[in-house]
């Protein structure tokens, strides 16, 4: 399959295969108009699938939530038709307002206001808590 | 300014400065007896727990400082929906320090983020309850003279008992601890809590039969096993008799034990035992407001 490749803008690369649309999805790159590719189950060395977003343009990508949901992408800034930077994504220390705790005893589901904040307590197994209630973030 | 909300906030020096106060406030109450002079605590309780209220005034009023207390819960500006953020900045304006009990789980956290004073969680829900923990430690300490080397066995409800959960994440960072966790199937003690266990190297052991172990154990720390934390009666009233403490099953435990429960107790222990000298539960009551007031000492930095 060809897709073209792009002059100025990012590539999403080694995403999580089956993730891409999430990715598209909670960084909010359905509120773009520019040309976007999702390329899905694409094949690669390294992980014998995975999926990739093409962005023609160049955005502010929350590192946060793309490090959350795929931990082994790579973020590709490309100018002029060349790869100018490469940065592997990694799990954040800290999650604001991105997942929302499900405990029904925990504060925050009688104070909306207050951010919803997980942190990382077990890297090995991805695991983050509410830090309010400790209960697990679930996927 | 600091607060307390989660035992595992003290590091092991900390626990242990603590500890030496308290018992230097046992051994010389008239030194302490002023420290607090012209220092308010508000005690703000949004559930009631009469017994950890009165803990904390009691500890406030024989360090020589006053007690600033709301009526109720339900008479409060939180029944008005004012949120706990608000109420912390409030009360910060009238107080020095802050104890509070809440339902909902992160809300004495939540205050700390917001009050100008230090906040002390005083139990919220069925999460963190750090002065409980105090009080084990003190306990442990003045009955065993030492934190290290002890075979520590929690009986009962494993899975929800929130104290068991602080007291072993106090326990396991000393050399030696060993941990003996008897409890039905149904209750044992959550797999995140073992996982870190595992990952520190401490040892433990699971059973559902407490008399097997008896006569291991340095500590035995009994909960109450809830009949509503079963699927149906059958499996409740099978089971309840195997975690009720009797004088019989004290027979197989070393003279030296000590008998610990975090009260109020329904019928796990049965009323025999107190007479034991190995029983310390009403000890841990009396050592939890020593505990207090070496914290709030800690915390106005006195
Ligand atoms: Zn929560």
């Amino acid at each position: 399959m060809n897709i073209d490749s792009i002059k100025n803008g990012i590539v999403l690369d080694h995403l999580t295969p089956g993730k891409g649309m999430e990715v598209y999805r909670l960084l909010g790159l359905d509120h773009l108009d520019c040309h976007i590719a999702i390329i899905k189950n694409a094949p690669s060395r390294k992980m014998g699938k995975k999926d990739i977003i093409k962005i023609a343009d160049d955005i502010v990508l929350d590192t946060e939530v793309l490090g959350y949901i795929c931990p082994g992408a790579t973020v590709n800034i490309i100018k002029d038709g060349k790869n100018v930077e490469k940065k592997k994504m990694s799990l954040p220390e800290k999650l604001v307002n991105v997942v929302t705790c499900h405990n029904p005893r925990c504060i925050t589901t009688t104070e909306q206001e207050l951010p919803q904040i997980f942190a990382l307590t077990d890297h090995d197994r991805a695991e983050y808590r509410c830090i309010y209630c400790e209960t697990l973030a679930k996927n | 300014m600091r607060s307390v909300i989660d035992i595992k906030e003290l590091s092991v020096s900390e626990i242990d400065e603590l500890v030496s106060v308290a018992k230097d406030i046992i051994a010389n109450p008239e030194k302490y007896a002023h420290k607090c002079d012209g220092k308010k605590l508000a005690t703000l309780f949004f559930e009631p727990s009469t017994r950890t209220r009165l803990s904390f005034e009691a500890a406030m009023y024989e360090l020589g400082g006053n007690v600033l207390s709301m009526a109720s819960a339900a008479s409060s500006s939180a029944s008005k929906g004012e949120s706990v953020a608000d109420t912390a900045q409030v009360i910060s304006c009238y107080a020095d320090i802050i104890a509070m009990r809440h339902p909902k789980e992160g809300a004495p956290m939540v205050a700390a983020m917001n009050a100008s004073i230090p906040v002390i969680n005083a139990g919220d829900g069925g999460h963190n309850h750090p002065t409980q923990t105090l009080a084990d430690l003190l306990t442990i300490s003045r009955e065993k003279g030492r934190f290290d080397n002890l075979t520590v066995g929690f009986c009962g409800d494993l899975k929800f008992g929130r104290t068991v959960h602080s007291l072993i994440s106090a326990m396991e960072r000393y050399e030696g601890v060993k941990f003996v966790l008897v409890s039905p199937d149904e209750l044992t003690v959550p797999d995140y809590v073992k996982r870190e266990l595992d990952k520190k190297g401490v040892p433990y052991v699971e059973t559902s039969d407490l008399m097997s172990v008896m006569p291991e154990l340095d500590i035995l720390y009994m909960t109450r096993v809830q009949q509503e934390r079963f699927f149906n009666e059958e499996d409740y009233l099978r089971l309840k008799d195997s975690y009720i403490l009797t004088p019989e099953k004290l027979e197989s435990a070393k003279s030296d034990m000590i008998v610990m429960h975090p009260l109020p107790r329904v019928n796990e222990i049965s009323v025999a035992v107190d007479r034991d000298p190995r029983a310390c539960y009403f000890k841990q009551v009396l050592n939890g407001k020593y505990m207090r007031m070496a914290l709030i000492l800690k915390l106005l930095g006195l």
